[in-house]
């Protein structure tokens, strides 16, 4: 009984340790992107001739993906609460409508790369666009392994059901989400809103 | 179809150069002779099941020991090879195979210095310092393990991506970066270096780079999360501190590098503009943001050495360490001042007077903290009973040269000064003195002092202190006329220069130094072998050869899987001293333990991650792709198994543990000294001598 009771402590303290490490993680990515940021501050008006960002973007299409976003963040908080709750339809519901606001957000980024690429301004134009491409390309590399990983989390969830294993990685993987949710506020403010100031 | 499946390699690629033909033998023949040679000895399931696959920070601690070891070697024939053509080109001096100056040509010379810097950074004192804090950081904070043990050995094995890929030119492309170790921009990007060099400089970094983050996150989580009950922060032992203080830097910086180096990578890749000199690109930007990571990455290497030299200057004054609080405070404060100086590298860049005004302060300041500790170490030899052991001769050693090169390195954070000295060889004496007498010399303290506890035995003594001789002499015959021509104005980098200048009798001591230094270290080497052989005179049974104080000399040598039977309660910073003041440690009950599995999924994807990094840097899409789907693919089945953990029971422990009191072997009775240099040397000509003659008996027969 008592052995019992160490091992389930070990557990716990197992999964506080995996808690804590992934949120230095979390810091680590922050800081990939700050560099990214600040190649764009520093990069984001060496146009060299080509179209400013106010020229380029459009602002309700960015305004539609930050609103997909957030609602993403807020339907994943629905689904943690499933989870807590042990229901697992509701966690494959909440988990699932996440899983596609994640694609429409893909969708719509993929369309603006492409809209930017068919004008012939690419990230080989000049530096401003090489920044711009590489930040919002990281989130977006970011967004798709976080679909990719959800997408397989909620596979095992219904085959296996719900258990601590899986509401571990669900925990993490909202953490993820939400993280890239900041990050995209940052993006949604420093790359679309400031260049319209 | 070629182009689809091997990208740009072609039969050129292949090594027909002297020194790509010897690098193809010497760096990758022969680890792969020695390897067989390992395997059909101990067998190929010994050392892929109990070594390659083991997920014992203990045994992957001594892997990234033998590996930086190696690299060891590697990097100290590039800085003899820098300083034979120094030697040699003075003037209009004959050249040797068919280069003009001295025996290399501009070019080659400069593919060898940049070489050196990045291994002997990244390999080397990278390599040392992750062994050093994987062996003994757990066992001092009384753990068993690490908090991921499989991250652990997937950091090991992209560190060693990373080392295959730094000697891999020599075999496929034959050239490497000759852009200096830092690959500085817009001489690092496609237009001014086309060829394959910067590429393998770039994944040789990107992928050991990513493997030391993950390692900075795991003992992040191990320090903070995993110490012994009772070990509060304050309790911690000086190494852990070091160590701990330096992970936290490692989470800060490298994910710059990664994200730098992907920046470079997209530039020469991609075709984009961050670095570029056309289409706006901005390459001071490039200096700013690799020294952001570089220049935190030498205190990331230091204040771990800092913590050895603690231990050992503790250990042998048989007192604890002076100072407790201001000593962490002291690592603490290099911590956090240590990312605010960076722009000290580029002061002649033209940020203007307040900008370097600030950073100049700031760099001037990081002394005071490194002063603390340097003062704390002495205070703490203050009226101790002092041991002139290996190891203390070496912390001995670091105070004077290192003492000096932090002297010389306040002197460059002056920025009027630093416009006469940058780039001159005075800043390569610096650092040198501070990376090779602060880093190397308490790897080196570390190794003899913990050696022990690695093997259970430790090191031969007279050998060690004749090495630690040849390593002082050297370095000074090497470093200070180093020193005295930066002031004459030579510059760094030069393969050659007129003989006017007057520089060459100084370059000749500097090769001379050199060679005294590889001495030094042909007589490590012999240290270990010699003292394998007097194992059994050598050996300690009791676990604390040296009556240390902290928790790592509480538990047997070397120590189980499991480091501890029972985990300690921890009252007081010197933990161990205390329990051997009160009488050895509590008994207690063995508990059930959960350990975890041996692992390949780390090498699996370190090896697919090789696949991608070398894919990219010959352009074959198809590898890339085959890469990049093979690491995801073996992470989602990592994470989505749960069968990784399996249960020591207490009765097993407990057989473990008597089994092991019986195959104590007796020490052998005589009180003998440890083998000299010359008792070595007839040894091994014996040996030698019997094993050309055993030869021609098997062949008589």
């Amino acid at each position: 009984m008592e052995a019992d009771h160490e091992l389930g402590g070990h557990e716990a303290a197992s999964d506080d340790r995996v808690g804590f490490g992934f949120w230095v993680y979390l810091m680590t990515d922050l800081l990939m992107f700050t560099v990214l940021f600040a190649t764009f501050a520093v990069l984001r008006n060496n146009t060299f001739g080509g179209p400013t960002g106010r020229e380029l973007f459009s602002l309700p299409a960015a305004l539609s993906e930050t609103l997909i976003l957030l609602t993403s963040s807020f339907t994943a908080g629905l689904g943690m609460l499933a989870a807590r709750r042990g229901s697992k339809n509701q966690v494959l519901t909440w988990f699932g409508v996440t899983y596609l606001l994640g694609i429409a957000f893909l969708a719509l980024e993929l369309r603006e790369f492409t809209a930017f690429i068919h004008e012939g301004h690419t990230w080989h134009s000049n530096a401003s666009l090489s920044s711009f491409f590489t930040l919002v390309g990281a989130h977006g590399l970011h967004i798709t392994l976080g679909l990719l990983w959800m997408g397989i989390t909620l596979v095992f969830i219904w085959v296996r059901g719900l258990d601590s294993h899986l509401i571990r990685k669900l925990t993490l993987l909202s953490l993820f989400w939400h993280f890239l949710d900041i990050v995209w506020i940052f993006i949604f403010t420093v790359v679309y809103l400031m260049a319209f100031v | 179809m070629r182009e689809f499946l091997l990208g740009r390699l072609n039969a050129h690629a292949l090594p027909h150069e002297w020194f790509t033909i010897g690098g193809t033998i010497g760096f990758i023949l022969l680890p792969l002779l020695a390897l067989a040679v390992l395997v059909r000895i101990k067998g190929w399931k010994w050392l892929w099941g109990e070594w390659l696959t083991s997920v014992d920070p203990k045994r992957i601690g001594i892997m990234y020991f033998i590996v930086a070891g190696f690299m060891l070697i590697r990097g100290g024939m590039d800085a003899i090879m820098i300083w034979l053509q120094q030697a040699l080109t003075a003037g209009n001096a004959h050249g040797y195979l068919g280069a003009t100056h001295g025996y290399l040509s501009a070019d080659h010379f400069q593919q060898i210095f940049t070489a050196h810097g990045n291994i002997m950074v990244f390999f080397v004192a990278m390599g040392f310092i992750f062994g050093l804090i994987n062996f003994i950081v757990p066992l001092q904070i009384g753990a068993r393990d690490l908090a991921s043990p499989f991250l652990n050995t997937l950091g090991f094995w992209l560190y060693v991506g990373g080392v295959v890929m730094v000697n891999m030119f020599f075999g496929i492309g034959g050239e490497y970066a000759a852009t200096g170790w830092l690959a500085v921009a817009p001489l690092s990007e496609t237009q001014f270096s086309p060829g394959v060099g910067v590429d393998y400089w770039i994944w040789s970094l990107q992928i050991s780079g990513i493997g030391t983050t993950i390692g900075g996150i795991n003992f992040i989580m191990t320090i903070l999360k995993m110490r012994a009950p009772g070990m509060s922060l304050w309790k911690m032992p000086m190494f852990t501190w070091g160590s701990l203080c330096s992970m936290l830097m490692v989470v800060t910086v490298f994910p710059l590098l990664t994200a730098t180096l992907f920046l470079i990578f997209f530039d020469r890749y991609l075709g984009m503009h961050f670095f570029t000199t056309n289409l706006g690109g901005n390459a001071m930007m490039y200096t700013n943001l690799i020294w952001m990571w570089g220049h935190p990455e030498v205190y990331i290497l230091i204040l771990p050495a800092f913590g050895v030299f603690s231990e050992v200057v503790a250990t042998f004054s048989r007192k604890s360490i002076a100072s407790y609080t201001s000593q962490v405070l002291g690592m603490i404060g290099v911590t956090v001042f240590a990312l605010s100086v960076w722009l000290h590298h580029f002061f002649t860049m033209g940020a203007g007077a307040d900008v370097n005004a600030f950073f100049g302060v700031m760099t001037m300041v990081i002394a005071i903290p490194t002063s603390v500790l340097v003062f704390g170490w002495i205070a703490t030899m203050y009226k101790g009973r002092i041991r002139y052991t290996v190891p203390m001769l070496w912390f001995l050693g670091f105070i004077g040269i290192f003492t000096i090169g932090g002297m010389s390195g306040v002197l460059l954070a002056v920025p009027p000064a630093d416009f006469q000295l940058h780039n001159s060889l005075f800043l390569v004496a610096h650092f040198h003195s501070t990376v090779i007498g602060g880093v190397l010399f308490g790897v080196f303290a570390g190794l003899n002092y913990w050696f022990p506890k690695f093997a259970g035995f430790r090191l031969n003594e007279r050998i060690g202190r004749s090495a630690f001789w040849c390593w002082i002499v050297g370095f000074c015959l090497s470093f200070i006329p180093m020193y005295i021509l930066g002031i004459m104005g030579a510059t760094r980098r030069l393969d050659h220069y007129d003989a006017s200048t007057g520089w060459q009798p100084f370059y000749i001591l500097m090769l001379i130094g050199g060679l005294v230094i590889a001495t030094g270290v042909a007589l490590q080497v012999i240290q270990i072998i010699a003292s394998v052989i007097q194992r059994r005179q050598l050996a300690d049974f009791t676990g604390d050869p040296w009556d240390g104080r902290t928790l790592e000399w509480a538990t047997i040598s070397p120590p189980p899987s499991y480091n501890f039977a029972v985990i300690p309660n921890v009252t007081t910073r010197d933990a161990f001293q205390e329990f051997k003041e009160r009488g050895g440690l509590p008994q207690a009950k063995y508990k059930d333990i959960r350990v975890p599995y041996n692992t390949a999924s780390g090498i699996y994807i370190a090896a697919f991650a090789f696949a991608a990094s070398f894919a990219f840097v010959w352009h074959i899409i198809w590898l890339a792709v085959a890469g990049i789907l093979g690491v995801i693919i073996c992470v989602i089945v990592r994470t989505f198994n749960d069968n990784i953990e399996y249960t020591l029971t207490a009765a097993e422990i407990e057989n473990a543990e008597r089994s092991r009191k019986k195959h104590i072997l007796p020490k052998k009775t005589e009180e003998g000294e440890d083998m000299s240099l010359w008792e070595f040397i007839k040894i091994a000509v014996t040996w030698g001598l019997g094993f050309v003659g055993l030869k021609r008996r098997v062949h008589g027969s």
